[in-house]
């Protein structure tokens, strides 16, 4: 498998790690147990189009957020994290 | 022993070097061949008949084909540690001195007391050890399994290690072509013309495919010609890679391929500094799969006697290799092509005894072939086989009509059609298809980028390869943007093609539909009256398709046989998934330069040489290699170097590396705000030239990792981890920073391998210190306090960082030096430290030490405990979010009766502790009811002058003061412990803060 890095390029798997689903969000500091425990255990396996989160570490170290089917292993986009990349600028 | 000398060798002709004679042995006996041979076709250009005995039955075999699709012709290639099982004979180019040896037989190939099995054949059907050997269960490791391996099998791999290397490699281009026959060969031609960047492999050791053995007329030359022209003219393309040798076996995602290339099979040996093999992945925007196609046998009773031949490789070894596999031969066919074969024979002077065609109709030109060569034409099939481990005697054939007829002859060439090589195409679950018109499945539904051409895609005829290839390559190129001019397309004339599909000829004696396997017809049609009807309950149940030939020339013919019996058709009865690799590739190509002490990476501390200079002994840890203790002269065991080590330190003064600690640079606006939901501690609130131990949660509220980080200026931290999460410590920070917290204004940056650590420990640490630092920095406890950290000058100049943190409970600092200074520090400090005793210490003593003060490491941070759990949970923040905060809140994780951490030792104090004992309460019956906790980490403790541990104990800490029991069923041990505080040395920690 081959994922576009948008900050390297085309890349080998061997460079990415695989965490997982992307669509869980941390919940907010009061958001109470029943929530984390959501976040933290709860995860969607779909047999098709999924967002991901993989890790460039051998690489640039961007976290990005991968779509990709898990069925055919094709991927259709990958975009960087809010956080990924350069030093916020302006800030 | 010398075996006959090239009897079965035509005195011109083929595309062997007779100027290059090459001897070889076969079953210890000499023979010779030539270059340009595989040992295959110097075996029939010998005489050789009988090559084998069969997996199941030691049934005699032969040579069957020409190529990789081989089930009989299997050897034991080469001899000790290079001793190569299961090689083809087909395709193991023969070289001086090649040694090979039959398989599954004893005492030898001719005399084979297992043959036996031959008359208990009835029985050993398909299922036949599942359904005998299943009572007494026990047996079946024990007994049956051992002996039922010796009998059947295949050869004996070698039982050293293997002496050579092999390699693996990248490689990028346009489009990759597998296979150099007619339509490879074109395809290759348009795509490099266009300027495309092209690899083209081939598994064979020249171009051609069977261009090699059919020959033809291209653009006006004789194939040969043709081929030579052709090769010329894409070697000189800059673009364009020949890779002979080379199988492309396995298809992956986003258009990588996998390829093994034999560099030095052909070879003895590899020349030195050359590897064996070399795994390549290939990248390519294209596939063209030109594989070309197999032809397939037909079922008969005996089909599997030696001298029972494919056609095309009776034609192969006629033609491309002058060697004769009979005298006088017959032909089954049920197609057209078939014909070529006896068209070669006459052509080489051999004598043609019969041609038997299942169909009705034989074109006038075949009929007047027969006339002219004084051959009868039987319309009707082969049912039966007369011969024996000497080869083909007698062929019945059942007439159409029902009468029967007798032939004499000692070869007998079988032609059932051809089949696609769709292995490749179908790698991505890829159904091929049933074209009713060639009787053949062809590619559907290729893996994105892949598409087939030529014969490898249902197009038999020689002009029709060439075209599919041309027009394939062409477009091709033009998808991977390549647009040169393309040329003019080779031309050469189709044959004609007329099939009438058979399989099976129904008859006494055992048919054989996998030969590799041992499995029949009549196994096809047991599975089916015993409900294994599915294609892949078939191949499970008998077998069939599952040896190494991946049934190339069996599986098709089998599900035709059981769409027969089921009365299906044969695309109803549909495939077996077809998975890589297309033909066997060793573990070792796989493993390739990654096996003993390369098998990973290794990682040297700054300091290695020097510890090596010094005699130190090293351990490893994770992919370090660290120097556990430092041996002298007169030390006879590790405990007597730690405990002098440890002492040394505890009165004196010591170092130890410990560079291999993950350290990470945070720096921004927003570091302590980022710290501060990292950790469960607040960093935000430390003072510039100050550090703090911290502790990491996981979200899940169980601890993580932990280290000390101190902050060196306003914006910037420098964070340390344990050697062992140094990367996973990364990785999550990094998650944290950009998808958990993007909005902060914080970088990390990994430094582990920009810094050497020393930890410098004991009473005389600050003497040794002002001889190697800078006059002008104040290091009393006044000027640099404990937990004090900053950038100091040494003397010389070289800035350093300095760390008044103590992992061992003494006076210490922790210094950091830039990496490529850190063996001249080391140098430095034994230099400077000569009048104080300076004493290096290795991984044990730091361990001992970290005991002694009750410090928790990896045997504590285990994955399951708290920050409670270590005796840490006060550390945890109430006034702040943190990773881990709201779970590490959950019932179970903050019961009472959870197994924290405590101190143990024996109520006898001369007895040594061992960790991994269990903790049993005292008078109470060891087991799983009972088991309260274990012991994690034990250490000989110099200062208490006995053994000392940690545990992980029910309640621990409020039991201390209570003897129980610790109990070792591994080493037999159950002894008194008593549980105590776990910091055993300087529990005020004054010497630390001296």
């Amino acid at each position: 498998m081959r994922i576009v890095c948008p900050f390297c390029g085309e890349r080998e798997l061997g460079e990415y790690t695989y965490l997982g689903d992307a669509k869980p969000q941390r919940p907010a500091a009061d958001a109470g147990e029943d929530a984390v425990y959501d976040y933290v255990y709860l995860r969607d396996n779909i047999a098709g189009v999924m967002s991901e989160h993989w890790y460039h570490g051998g690489g640039c170290r961007a976290w990005l957020k991968v779509t990709r089917n898990t069925l055919t292993h094709e991927i259709s986009a990958v975009e960087p994290t809010a956080g990924a990349g350069a030093a916020k600028v302006g800030v | 022993m010398v075996g006959s000398a090239q009897t079965h060798r035509l005195t011109s002709g083929g595309l062997i070097d007779r100027s290059t004679p090459l001897s070889f042995r076969f079953d210890g006996k000499t023979f010779t061949g030539f270059q340009g041979d595989t040992l295959a076709s110097a075996l029939v250009a010998n005489g050789v008949k009988l090559v084998g005995r069969s997996f199941k039955y030691h049934r005699p075999r032969g040579i069957l084909t020409a190529g990789s699709e081989e089930p009989n012709a299997l050897v034991e290639l080469r001899s000790g540690a290079r001793r190569e099982p299961n090689t083809k004979a087909t395709t193991a180019e023969l070289y001086e001195g090649l040694e090979a040896a039959s398989q599954n037989r004893w005492p030898s190939l001719s005399f084979d007391v297992m043959a036996i099995n031959q008359l208990f054949a009835p029985i050993f059907v398909a299922g036949f050890y599942y359904k005998t050997f299943m009572w007494p269960a026990k047996f079946w490791e024990a007994i049956y399994e051992p002996a039922i391996r010796r009998a059947a099998g295949l050869g004996r791999a070698a039982s050293v290690p293997d002496p050579d290397h092999y390699d693996k490699a990248w490689a990028h281009c346009d489009v990759v072509i597998a296979g150099s026959g007619p339509a490879g060969l074109t395809a290759a031609l348009a795509a490099g013309r266009s300027g495309a960047r092209v690899i083209l492999c081939e598994e064979d050791f020249v171009l051609g495919g069977r261009l090699l053995a059919d020959g033809g007329m291209i653009d006006g030359l004789p194939a040969a010609e043709w081929i030579a022209r052709t090769r010329g003219e894409l070697a000189a393309m800059p673009d364009v890679r020949i890779m002979t040798r080379t199988t492309l076996f396995g298809v992956y995602d986003g258009g990588t391929y996998g390829a093994i290339e034999r560099v030095n099979d052909h070879l003895p040996v590899p020349p030195e500094h050359q590897v064996r093999q070399r795994l390549w992945r290939i990248v390519a925007k294209r596939c063209l799969v030109a594989a070309g196609s197999i032809e397939r046998p037909i079922v008969f009773a005996g089909n599997d006697t030696p001298g029972v031949m494919m056609a095309s490789a009776m034609r192969s070894y006629i033609s491309r290799y002058a060697a004769t596999p009979a005298g006088r031969i017959a032909l089954f066919t049920n197609n057209e092509d078939g014909w070529r074969t006896v068209e070669t024979a006459i052509a080489a002077g051999l004598q043609v005894a019969a041609v038997i065609d299942a169909r009705p109709d034989v074109s006038p030109a075949h009929r007047s072939l027969a006339s002219k060569g004084g051959f009868p034409v039987l319309n009707g099939s082969v049912s039966a086989v007369d011969g024996g481990k000497n080869g083909v005697r007698k062929i019945a054939v059942s007439l159409t009509g029902g009468a029967r007829a007798e032939v004499e002859a000692d070869g007998l060439a079988v032609s059932g059609g051809w089949n696609p090589a769709v292995g490749l195409t179908s790698y991505h679950r890829g159904r091929p298809k049933w074209r009713d018109d060639i009787a053949a499945f062809v590619p559907d539904g290729a893996p994105p980028g892949m598409v087939a051409a030529g014969a490898a895609n249902g197009a038999f005829g020689l002009g029709a390869c060439l075209r599919e290839g041309f027009e394939a390559g062409a477009a091709a190129a033009q998808d991977a943007g390549r647009s040169g001019n393309i040329g003019s397309m080779p031309v050469a004339d189709d044959e004609a093609f007329s099939l009438t599909p058979l399989w099976h000829v129904a008859g006494k004696g055992k048919a054989f539909v996998d030969q590799q396997h041992d499995v029949t017809a009549s196994d096809v049609e047991l599975a089916q009256r015993e409900g294994f009807q599915s294609v892949e309950h078939l191949k499970r149940y008998t077998t069939l398709g599952m040896a190494t030939d991946q049934g190339k020339t069996s599986n098709v013919a089998g599900l035709a046989i059981m769409a027969a019996v089921t009365g299906k058709s044969i695309p109803e009865t549909g495939t077996t998934i077809y998975r890589p690799p297309y033909v066997p590739v060793a573990i070792g190509a796989f493993a390739g330069h990654h096996r003993d002490e390369n098998f990973h990476a290794t990682r040297l501390t700054p300091s290695h040489h020097w510890a090596a200079e010094q005699g130190a002994v090293f351990v490893d840890t994770g992919l370090w290699k660290r120097a556990q203790w430092y041996p002298r002269a007169g030390e006879t065991d590790w405990l007597q170097s730690v405990t002098r080590e440890v002492k040394a330190v505890r009165g004196g003064v010591g170092f130890c590396d410990v560079s291999t600690l993950g350290k990470i640079d945070v720096h921004g606006p927003d570091a302590g705000a980022f710290l501060d939901r990292v950790y469960i501690n607040s960093f935000s609130s430390l003072a510039v030239g100050k550090a703090r131990y911290g502790l990491m949660l996981r979200e899940d509220g169980i601890v993580y990792d932990d280290g000390t980080t101190s902050r060196l200026a306003e914006d910037h931290y420098f964070l340390t981890t344990t050697t062992a999460k140094a990367g996973p410590v990364m990785q999550h920070l990094e998650f944290c920073r950009q998808v958990l917290l993007p909005e902060l204004d914080v970088q990390l940056t990994s430094v582990s391998d920009q810094w050497a650590q020393f930890s410098i420990a004991g009473p005389k640490t600050r003497d040794l210190l002002k001889e190697i630092v800078d006059p002008a920095e104040d290091l009393s406890n006044e000027g640099f306090p404990f937990m004090g950290a900053r950038e100091v000058k040494l003397s010389g100049g070289i800035k350093a960082r300095l760390f008044r943190i103590s992992f061992s409970g003494e006076m210490a600092f922790e210094i950091s030096v830039p990496a490529r200074y850190g063996e001249a520090l080391v140098r430095n400090l034994m230099i400077a430290g000569k009048p104080f005793g300076v004493t290096p210490y290795g991984t044990e003593a730091l361990g001992v030490m970290r005991i002694e003060k009750g410090h928790v490491a990896g045997p504590e941070l285990n994955g399951t405990t708290t920050a409670a759990d270590l005796g840490l949970g006060k550390m945890m923040s109430t006034k702040k979010d943190f990773i881990g905060r709201v779970m590490a809140g959950r019932e179970a994780l903050t019961a009472p009766n959870r197994q924290v951490v405590v101190g143990i030792k024996p109520t006898d104090k001369a007895r040594r502790l061992r960790s991994g004992a269990h903790i049993i309460p005292k008078g109470e019956v060891p087991g799983p009811d009972n088991d309260q906790g274990y012991v994690t980490s034990v250490c000989f403790s110099p200062v208490l002058d006995q053994w000392i541990g940690l545990s992980l104990v029910e309640r621990g800490r409020e039991r201390i003061g209570e003897i129980v029991r610790a109990h070792d069923p591994l080493r037999g041990e159950e002894y008194d412990v008593e549980l105590c505080n776990s910091v055993f040395y300087d529990p005020e920690g004054g010497r630390q803060r001296g």
